[in-house]
């Protein structure tokens, strides 16, 4: 017989998100409510296997009571909240930190961030041409991965999944302060000079494309880089007995990427350098 | 954690600097579990790992000695605390008196915040690095406020060394801050505390009788001034009693938020999960802020007893004095009157033989604004970036070690005080009925006796100012530092209350008052404050750390502008202000805005 573990029961906390009854169990966020309730507020730092770290603010909605705008992404929905997420304020604030983003980094290969910067009527020109950025060439150090700070958002989310959260290597860390704050190895070295163990957990976090593949870097120099023209196959991986599932991304028969399925209960989206890097000898066809 | 250190290796000094701090080695395994069936194989690493606190007095250890940090030496650190490597870069970094490149071994940092920027700061710093060139072995560092604005401009020299060298220059001249960098052991002394204290002396004072008129040296003197009255009284009510009393009285936070203290002693002591932290916060980096450290300074066994008071009644066995690093001689002053107060019973196992154990530590702040946000403080004496945490959970639910905290600063903590001696109606009687009992007030800039002042809350901005001496051609008043707000001079019948300002639409902050005649560029001073925030935001969120350079680099384009043509960037300004008020993490950047708001609208500033 298969035990099916049930957890503890939770109880259902009751409030409103734009004046709906919402119930959700205890411990939700107001982000989660919001998407059960078919609402979908915008974020950029928040990552499904992550705690999130609200550092992004876009996803800033407005609580009855509280003095400033709330990230919906971490606040746990309390009993009797009443939330409102599409308020002038809470569009105000979204505004404005989809424009300081994207005047700031490069947000080209980040997903939905056209779509909302649309949306929002957000202007990222108007701070006008001398408006400081990094402008800083990507970073290639080694054949598998790139770092281009010029994309990077600062969402301490590559840190989390090198640290504490999975991958326990804490080779990555952001150093510096305010608007020089980078993410960087020890000492700032090159990677290869670092305690990276090259599993490729950040890039798999990373939500703007700083982190990409070396695979997908040079495809996207070359032009010819082309999602629509991807297949994504999950498998499990052969090298060792653990069974970890790969997404073989492939493109004109060639694997371009692999990641991992985040819902998967034994890795939840991470891998080690094998698995994530180690396809070279499957289309070796000499 | 499976940890990789580089091959970097620490010189004899750095590995001697760190070790005078943590002692020797014991093994090359040091700091993890063996038995003594297997000694070659170790364990874990978590008896190191639980001192990851000692990464920032270990960061200082090594800073000090030799003046910067080199990857050897942090990675040595890292070592025997188990700390990553990255993660340690990551907070050496972080603060400002820290370099990981290499630097002169005498660093002279000289401040160019509000006050001293209006008292000189600009022709001091010229004149300085004119005299100390490159060869001099001296690094001219600019920066922000030293908490020395009644004695503008200021200089603080720092020499590396065992020990370490420290002088002050205030009020500075180019020469007098020259021979403080090129030989801090044979500059002046600095000129007692009670000279930042008009009032000194005169009676009436609460707060400040005792500074100027005890020894700060001496404990029998605190002890003939009154001193540890309160806390036998505290003894005698039991904590219960000693938190009524304080809420009785009205005690609210003087930090600049305002909170009932008793409020926040309540909620941590009745946590049920052990231990309670007690953490005092010295760490005023405020610009124009400077009282805390004339306390420290003029009246240190009054926080040691403050401290341990608080501490009884929040049920906390450990306190943490977070003093900003930039105020050697309160560490000086405090470092003694702990060791006095241990010495003699009044801290350690057994406080005044009333088998209640409690104890403080005093831990260095390196050169960070942020610190004086209270979890940012948590975080920095934890080992870990300066950042402030999400709220809630609340401090007073986990806080230092995730543990129930209560924070408080430091002139909060002296008022318990009074609240005990004079009995909590007795203090609430003072003032007025919503803000209760004495303030102190730290008035700067064009004034003829500035210094730390101690009013009944009340009192108006008018009287203060008289008090000090204002001088002729008032321009504007800067009320609670970079983060309060400015008001105009005819606007001196507002009461100097949490309420009284609040009705005038401007905040008491932390109890500053900056006074700047008309020869004081008003936009120079607001490009000031907005560089001020860009150097000292820690860079977490995105309204503050991109929205203060937007707002710099706006104010740099109107610098020379007014009417019409400054229209767009002071709209522009407005949007920006607005979202990090809302939408920024901590108080940094909901406040980043607000003086140069206030300048627009009441000074009118670029019309």
């Amino acid at each position: 017989m298969t035990a099916i573990p049930l957890g503890v029961p939770r109880r259902l906390v009751e409030f409103t998100v734009d004046g709906q009854e919402a119930r959700v169990p205890e411990g939700s966020t107001i982000l989660d409510a919001c998407r059960a309730a078919g609402k979908d507020v915008p974020t950029l730092c928040q990552g499904d296997t992550l705690t999130p770290k609200n550092a992004c603010r876009v996803c800033v909605v407005e609580v009855e009571g509280a003095r400033t705008l709330v990230p919906a992404c971490s606040r746990g929905a309390e009993p009797g909240m009443e939330v409102r997420t599409d308020t002038e304020r809470a569009r105000h604030s979204r505004r404005l930190v989809l424009e300081l983003l994207a005047s700031s980094v490069d947000l080209s290969t980040t997903p939905k961030a056209a779509g909302w910067i649309k949306e929002y009527e957000a202007k990222p020109d108007r701070f006008g041409p001398d408006a400081a950025r990094l402008n800083e060439e990507p970073k290639v150090d080694n054949d598998l991965y790139v770092r281009d700070y010029d994309k990077c958002i600062l969402c301490y989310k590559c840190v989390d999944a090198c640290g504490d959260q999975w991958q326990n290597t804490f080779a990555i860390s952001v150093v510096g302060r305010g608007f020089d704050a980078r993410i960087a190895v020890e000492h700032d070295a090159p990677l290869t000079d670092s305690a990276c163990v090259y599993c490729g957990n950040c890039v798999e976090v990373c939500p703007t494309g700083a982190l990409s593949f070396k695979s997908e870097f040079d495809m996207r120099a070359a032009g010819t880089w082309d999602e629509s023209a991807q297949t994504e196959t999950t498998t499990v991986c052969a090298y060792c007995g653990v069974g970890c599932n790969l997404t073989l991304h492939v493109q004109d028969n060639e694997i371009v990427k692999v990641t991992s399925p985040h819902d998967n209960p034994v890795t939840h989206g991470n891998l080690c350098i094998k698995g994530r890097f180690g396809y070279q000898h499957v289309q070796n066809r000499d | 954690m499976d940890l990789h250190f580089g091959d970097s290796k620490p010189s004899d000094e750095e590995r001697a600097a760190v070790d005078a701090l943590l002692g020797p080695p014991e093994s090359s395994w040091e700091g993890a579990d063996r038995s003594d069936a297997d000694l070659r194989w170790a364990r874990g690493g978590r008896a190191a790992r639980d001192r990851r606190d000692l990464l920032l007095p270990g960061l200082h250890a090594v800073n000090d000695r030799i003046g910067w940090i080199s990857e050897g030496a942090l990675d040595y650190l890292c070592r025997r605390l188990t700390v990553p490597p990255a993660e340690a870069y990551g907070v050496a970094t972080f603060y400002s008196m820290f370099a990981v490149k290499p630097r002169p071994a005498t660093v002279l940092h000289v401040c160019t915040d509000l006050a001293c920027a209006s008292a000189g700061a600009a022709e001091l710093c010229a004149g300085v690095e004119a005299r100390l060139g490159p060869g001099s072995g001296v690094g001219v560092e600019r920066g922000p406020c030293l908490g020395l604005c009644e004695r503008a401009p200021a200089a603080l020299a720092v020499r590396a060394g065992d020990p370490v060298r420290t002088a002050v220059s205030a009020p500075a001249t180019v020469e007098a801050a020259v021979l403080a960098a090129s030989a801090p052991d044979s500059a002046p002394e600095e000129p007692s505390a009670a000279l930042a204290v008009p009032q000194a002396g005169q009676d009436g004072l609460v707060l400040l009788r005792r500074v100027g008129v005890v020894d700060p040296a001496s404990l029998d003197d605190y002890r003939a001034h009154g001193g540890y009255a309160a806390l036998r009284r505290a003894f005698e009510l039991g904590p219960a009693e000693v938190i009524r009393e304080v809420t009785d009285a009205g005690l609210v936070g003087r930090g600049g938020a305002a909170f009932p203290t008793g409020r926040k002693w309540q909620a941590t002591a009745s946590r049920p999960d052990r231990p309670h932290h007690l953490v005092c916060n010295a760490d005023e980096s405020e610009p124009g802020t400077f009282k805390d450290r004339v306390i420290m300074e003029g009246d240190p066994y009054a926080l040691v007893e403050s401290m341990t008071i608080a501490a009884y009644a929040v049920g906390a066995h450990q306190g943490y004095l977070y003093l900003r690093g930039e105020y050697p001689r309160a560490l000086e002053r405090m470092s003694h009157a702990i060791e006095q107060a241990r010495a003699r019973g009044l801290l350690g196992d057994d406080v005044l033989g009333q088998g209640y154990a409690f104890d403080i530590e005093i831990r260095r702040g390196a050169g960070a604004y942020i610190c004086g946000e209270e979890t940012a403080l948590f975080n920095s004496i934890e080992g870990y970036r300066g950042e402030p945490r999400s709220k809630p959970p609340f401090p007073v639910e986990k806080g230092l070690f995730g543990r129930p905290t209560a924070e408080n600063n430091v002139e909060t903590l002296v008022n318990v005080l009074p609240v005990l001696t004079m009995g909590a109606q007795a203090y609430a009687a003072i003032g007025t009925a919503k803000s209760t009992g004495p303030k102190l007030f730290c008035v700067s800039g064009s004034v003829d006796r500035p210094g730390v002042y101690e009013l009944p809350f009340g009192a108006t901005l008018g009287e203060l100012l008289e008090l000090a001496g204002v001088r002729e051609r008032l321009r504007a008043v800067l009320l609670g530092g970079a983060a309060g707000g400015f008001v105009r001079p005819d606007e001196r019948d507002i009461p100097l209350t949490f309420e009284g300002t609040r009705q005038a639409g401007t905040t008491l902050g932390s109890g500053v008052v900056m006074a700047f005649d008309d020869t004081v560029p008003l936009p120079r001073l607001l490009l000031r404050i907005a560089e001020f925030f860009r150097d000292e935001s820690c860079g977490q969120c995105v309204p503050c750390r991109v929205g203060t350079v937007r707002q710099e680099e706006a104010l740099h384009r109107i610098v020379a502008r007014t009417g019409a043509a400054a229209a767009d960037d002071i709209a522009l300004l407005r949007e920006v202000g607005r979202a990090m008020r809302d939408a920024s993490i901590c108080g940094l950047g909901q406040s980043a805005w607000n003086a140069v708001e206030s300048a627009i609208d009441r000074l009118g500033a670029y019309e």
